[in-house]
């Protein structure tokens, strides 16, 4: 099971939002979980084409994911995913 | 007057203005600190449209049908997987820029124009949108010498004009590409920019390249459109067949953003000046509206309660709104201004706002 974090930036829009675990061996895989458990959250991820979006970032266990375009990086038993977006202004 | 509500779109926010106890001030704020780029009512549903264009979530569209008591997130639609613009990038959505609906004689019907160049169509009242081919797959978008962005990276729809006795009978405006025409509800298009000028490029009688800033219609005589374009006003007196530069010969008014027109009376219409490109501020650095009563033959500066010295706002292209005698714009430096005459005279009504992208008047 991976765990996903996210920026508190997203609970604005998913009020619920809180770490999960969920199933799956690449991003893709984690992120269609979570799409599961919180409808609508990878349109804000993620584009029409399902890249990541340009200011979103992505870690796998503390490390930027390299596959932006396809979100084929692989997750290991129990790796943390972290999803948090750009900052601005420094 | 007085029940008419104006809808400020500025990037921290939709804020509601409202006249109370003879006073015009704010009287709600939605989506705070959200850039809300984009604002439509649907007059023919009182349907309200808000558009946010989060820096890192992408594009938002939401809808309320009581005023902004509750809003509905609305799915905002998607390139086709196989398009490109033009350097053969894959297309992915950027931008809502404008909303429009399809008439009466179309209630469902409501357009979307987007960056990068796509204009899109819903036939049920905005729940699905679908993205019009025959003008993405325009000869002219598809040569890439055509359709260029210039302000912004991609080209864009920012103007969408339904004919309002013929409904099927369609305007849009492309920055930069120009106007074009459809006859039949978006099937077909055909370039409208004869007598334009594109000064910008080596070729300023091009027939594609142009820069309209804003695109409007006369509604009860369709015949007359305007336009503030990069390189001036026009005015068209045909149905937009042929341009005449109405440009003040001395230099203002000429480039800018902003234009309201008369909804009966073709000979009038306003546009609020910016120094040119290189600078982008108010003339003189004093706020001025222009009027021509005559078909742009001739303009009158309009000055009355707005700043004269030390002054940096513009005023974007769907900042300005107009309803009977009352006006209202917001600027880039979060300004507001009002008129209940026509603009003969301008009060402030907030110095505080945030940048203003978009205004509207919701009718009492």
């Amino acid at each position: 099971m991976a765990t996903i974090k996210f920026t508190a930036a997203l609970k604005r829009f998913f009020p619920d939002l809180t770490e999960i675990e969920v199933m799956g061996t690449t991003v893709a895989e984690v992120l269609q979980a979570t799409e599961a458990k919180y409808p609508g959250i990878t349109d804000y991820l993620l584009d029409e084409r399902g890249a990541v979006r340009q200011h979103m970032n992505i870690f796998v266990k503390g490390e930027l994911i390299t596959d932006r375009t396809t979100l084929q990086d692989k997750l290991g038993e129990s790796d943390e995913v972290v999803i948090f977006q750009a900052l601005s202004g420094g | 007057m007085s029940n008419k509500k104006v809808l400020v779109g500025t990037t921290k926010g939709l804020v509601i203005i409202g006249k109370v106890a003879k006073k015009w001030q704010v009287i709600a704020t939605h989506f705070l600190g959200l850039p809300v780029s984009v604002i439509y009512i649907n007059e023919l549903n009182n349907t309200w449209w808000a558009g946010i264009s989060h820096h890192h979530w992408g594009q938002k569209l939401h809808y309320s049908t009581d005023e902004g008591s509750t809003w509905t997130s609305a799915a905002v639609p998607a390139y086709p997987v196989d398009a490109q613009i033009a350097n053969g990038k894959a297309a992915t959505f950027k931008k809502i820029w404008v909303l429009q609906h399809g008439g009466p004689q179309f209630p469902n019907r409501i357009w979307m124009g987007t960056e990068p160049g796509g204009l899109f169509v819903s036939e049920d009242d905005g729940q699905h949108f679908k993205i019009v081919d025959s003008l993405w797959n325009h000869p002219s978008r598809m040569n890439q010498q055509q359709w260029f962005g210039t302000g912004r990276s991609q080209p864009f729809i920012h103007s969408i004009v339904v004919h309002p006795e013929d409904n099927a009978h369609l305007y849009i405006a492309v920055s930069c590409a120009g106007i074009f025409e459809s006859f039949d509800s978006g099937q077909s298009w055909q370039p409208r920019n004869q007598g334009l000028i594109a000064a910008y490029l080596p070729n300023p009688n091009v027939e594609v390249g142009h820069d309209p800033h804003r695109l409007l219609v006369c509604e009860t005589q369709p015949e007359v459109l305007w336009q503030q374009n990069h390189c001036g006003i026009f005015r068209s007196t045909d149905g937009a067949k042929t341009w005449t530069d109405v440009s003040d010969p001395s230099g203002m008014p000429n480039y800018g953003f902003a234009l309201a027109v008369n909804r009966t009376n073709p000979e009038q219409a306003w546009v609020i000046p910016a120094v040119s490109d290189e600078l982008r501020v108010a003339p003189n650095q004093a706020l001025v509206v222009c009027r021509t009563d005559d078909g742009g033959q001739t303009w009158h500066l309009l000055r009355s309660g707005l700043p004269q010295r030390n002054c940096f706002d513009i005023v974007f292209r769907h900042a300005f709104a107009n309803s009977d005698e009352l006006f209202v714009f917001g600027t880039t430096t979060g300004n507001l201004f009002l008129s209940e005459n026509s603009g003969e005279h301008w009060q402030n009504v907030s110095h505080h706002l945030a940048r203003v992208d978009c205004v509207a008047i919701q009718e009492s």
